[in-house]
């Protein structure tokens, strides 16, 4: 009988910290560069998008379209709905009662163990294949081609509501003041383009659920939490194939330990 | 001199004057009811834009589009199948078809106007429109392809129009062909508006740009007859041989494109009952809150009832055609309405069971929603009377004044000159680009 000499103390597992940081990036960047998951945003989950890219070309993406390319990370978990960012967001972009630029739903799971309750905050997606921008008769919305925004120009706003409908997210309104659609635009005319870092919702945000930054930038906070494969970073109605730059992840207050003592508490 | 052409284009045309309007005695105070209606309907439309229309009406930001919406749709759609079928005589040379070609071409005139008087109240900016449409074009919308196709469809109705009144029929027909490719191209681009926005499941794909087309030509040939049959009301003289014969061709092709609608209907539903994302939105027409609208008015009275009743018609009895196309035309506007709340009842974050979404999306007809659409609709009806009386029933001339050398078409009704030495079976083939067949029987 022969035995197959396996030198059990000397073998390295194969758990995730036995993997060097360079062989990670390396990793990544296959990642990137064969499926395009995170320039593309379609991000369902890291791994099932492999397969998910092989089946078109179009999402090979290489690199950031938009420089700085600017993204939100929402934390679900840490969003406790004390809606200040809806307040800040009204007063810097004076939105009026009737409307809304960004909104926070929430989820109740009634058998769920420990915490029942979740708070998500939507806002738009900035999508990279936007069809709003593709739907308006007067590119009266469109992508700011520096930075990806998606933008009004109020004067050219017809009213005809076309892109709130062509709009999966639900980011749009009417505003009978601007006379035009109205929508969240990153804060990018009352705070960013005059050298504020961040918008307004994530500036107030007192847990950290909304991070604002640019993805294109290895050095922002954005783009490290977004390029990652330890945690599921995902975004909204990825079945729309708009690829938005608003990504959406789990950070909770309870780690698993957590929870386990709370199951067993009961 | 200036007063005899004058004279001698107003009999060309069948111009009777404002005159005889306001002779008809009852008939006027139907005109002056009905004209008076769609003035306040306007004025109530007026205090919305002056209010601002996110106070008085019950469109929102989940239900952006409404019954102002379904009326536009409804009247272009029936504009577009007027013109289509219309076009298979006076256009493609279709000869019983033919006498139905001016009273269906005024009429698609004057749907458009409805159809653009309503979506006037719609849209927050209609002054910009005309502007920005042309400055700054987004040749990507199918919006901006659809207000732009429309514009030329109108155009070339007017302009085939005006060469029906004047009885020109190469040129009529010319202007014709324009106005079918402008309308098909412009109601498939309507028809995309809905179909091509990926976020709503229940409009996305090529099902809707086919299935505009098609329900056009349904409701053109429901407009034509049950008008026709209206005009036969006012006047009996209208209908004479020719047209009894061409309303029975049209009460043919409508019974065959209510029976294709009737399968169109049928399989979208069954198809969206297995698709999860659609079955939501069908759930709710086939046994939720808009059960009755789908089962009573687009299906019983848009579909079934008139197909019995236009096969029972034979094509002969007018007063069942009527009343077949008038239940038509009822359950085709709700067909529109229930086409434009389908795709918007089911909230875009449904699937992500939030307390915010978990139900159907609510949405009622305000008052002035209501004021508008009726004020668009009277304002049609208004022309539609108007041009019974001022333009002589959209008949063609009488025998009596057909001048020396010419004859009355047997095909299109109008006025055609013979050349010398040529039978007036000749001259019908000239006229309207017809081949000469040589058939057995002739030569013998």
């Amino acid at each position: 009988m022969k035995l197959m000499n396996i030198n059990l103390e000397k073998l390295i597992p194969e758990s995730l910290d036995s993997v060097s940081p360079m062989e990670r990036r390396s990793f990544l960047k296959m990642g990137l560069v064969i499926t395009g998951v995170f320039a593309g945003g379609r991000i369902f989950s890291v791994v099932s998008n492999v397969n998910e890219a092989f089946a078109s070309s179009t999402d090979f993406v290489e690199k950031y379209p938009y420089s700085p390319h600017y993204s939100m990370v929402i934390r679900q978990g840490l969003c406790i709905d004390c809606e200040q960012c809806l307040q800040a967001c009204k007063e810097t972009n004076s939105v009026p009662d009737y409307g809304y630029r960004t909104r926070i739903l929430t989820k109740t799971v009634s058998d769920a163990i420990g915490r029942q309750r979740e708070f998500i905050p939507i806002l738009c997606n900035h999508c990279n294949d936007a069809p709003c921008t593709r739907a308006c008769p007067t590119k009266a919305t469109y992508k700011n081609e520096v930075n990806g925004v998606v933008m009004m120009n109020s004067k050219k706003c017809i009213g005809c509501k076309m892109c709130i409908l062509a709009c999966p997210y639900e980011a749009r309104y009417y505003n009978a003041e601007r006379r035009a659609i109205d929508k969240c635009n990153f804060c990018y005319d009352t705070r960013i383009s005059k050298g504020e870092k961040l918008t307004a919702c994530s500036y107030v945000c007192p847990t950290g659920a909304r991070i604002f930054g640019d993805i294109s930038d290895p050095e922002n906070v954005v783009y490290s939490m977004v390029h990652q494969i330890e945690k599921q970073v995902w975004v909204l109605r990825p079945e729309s194939g708009t690829k938005p730059n608003v990504f959406y992840m789990k950070a909770t207050r309870s780690s698993p330990w957590d929870l386990r003592k709370q199951a067993g508490a009961r | 001199m200036i007063k005899k052409i004058k004279s001698e284009t107003a009999e060309r045309w069948g111009y009777m004057g404002i005159q005889s309007l306001i002779d008809s005695g009852n008939y006027f105070y139907v005109f002056a009811v009905i004209g008076v209606v769609a003035l306040a309907g306007f004025a109530v439309g007026l205090h919305g834009t002056f209010t601002g229309y996110h106070h008085v009406y019950g469109v929102t930001r989940q239900v952006p589009w409404g019954v102002l919406i379904s009326a536009y749709i409804f009247c272009v759609v029936t504009s577009t199948g007027l013109c289509l079928v219309s076009s298979i005589g006076h256009v493609f040379g279709y000869e019983p078809y033919m006498p139905i070609a001016k009273r269906a071409v005024f009429l698609s005139i004057v749907f458009m106007l409805g159809g653009f008087t309503i979506i006037f109240f719609d849209v927050e900016n209609p002054f910009r429109m005309p502007i920005y449409n042309a400055l700054s074009p987004n040749f990507t919308s199918n919006m901006w392809w659809m207000g732009t196709l429309y514009t030329l469809y109108l155009l070339a109705l007017i302009v085939e129009y005006f060469f029906l009144l004047d009885q020109n029929h190469s040129m009529s027909r010319l202007a014709g062909l324009l106005g079918v490719i402008f309308g098909v191209a412009a109601h498939s681009n309507l028809g995309a508006v809905f179909g091509m926005l990926h976020g709503r499941e229940f409009w996305y794909g090529p099902y809707m740009p086919i299935y505009f087309i098609v329900s056009a030509m349904m409701s053109g040939g429901a407009a034509i007859i049950f008008f026709s049959c209206l005009a036969w009301k006012i006047d009996r003289t209208v209908l004479t041989r020719r047209m009894e014969r061409g309303i029975k061709a049209v009460c043919q092709l409508t019974i065959l494109l209510i029976a294709i609608i009737l399968f169109f209907t049928f399989w979208k539903i069954i198809s969206g009952i297995v698709a999860p994302e659609k079955y939501i939105a069908i759930k709710a027409f086939i046994s939720g809150p808009y059960a009755p609208h789908f089962w009573i008015a687009e299906v019983g009275l848009g579909l079934i009832v008139p197909f019995v009743l236009l096969i029972r018609s034979e094509g002969i009895n007018t007063n069942l055609m009527f009343a077949a196309t008038g239940f038509m035309m009822v359950g085709i506007f709700f067909m529109r309405y229930d086409l434009v709340l389908a795709g918007q009842i089911v909230p875009v974050f449904h699937a992500m069971h939030v307390e915010e979404y978990n139900s159907l999306l609510h949405y009622m007809p305000s008052f002035h929603e209501i004021a508008v659409v009726v004020a668009g609709l009277s304002f049609s009806a208004a022309l539609f009377m108007l041009g019974e009386k001022v333009l002589n029933a959209h008949k063609f001339q009488k025998h009596a004044i057909v001048p020396p050398g010419a004859f009355i078409c047997p095909g299109c009704g109008g006025i055609h000159y013979k050349k010398e030495g040529e039978s007036e079976e000749d001259a019908l083939r000239r006229h309207h680009r017809m081949r000469k067949v040589d058939r057995e029987d002739e030569h013998a």
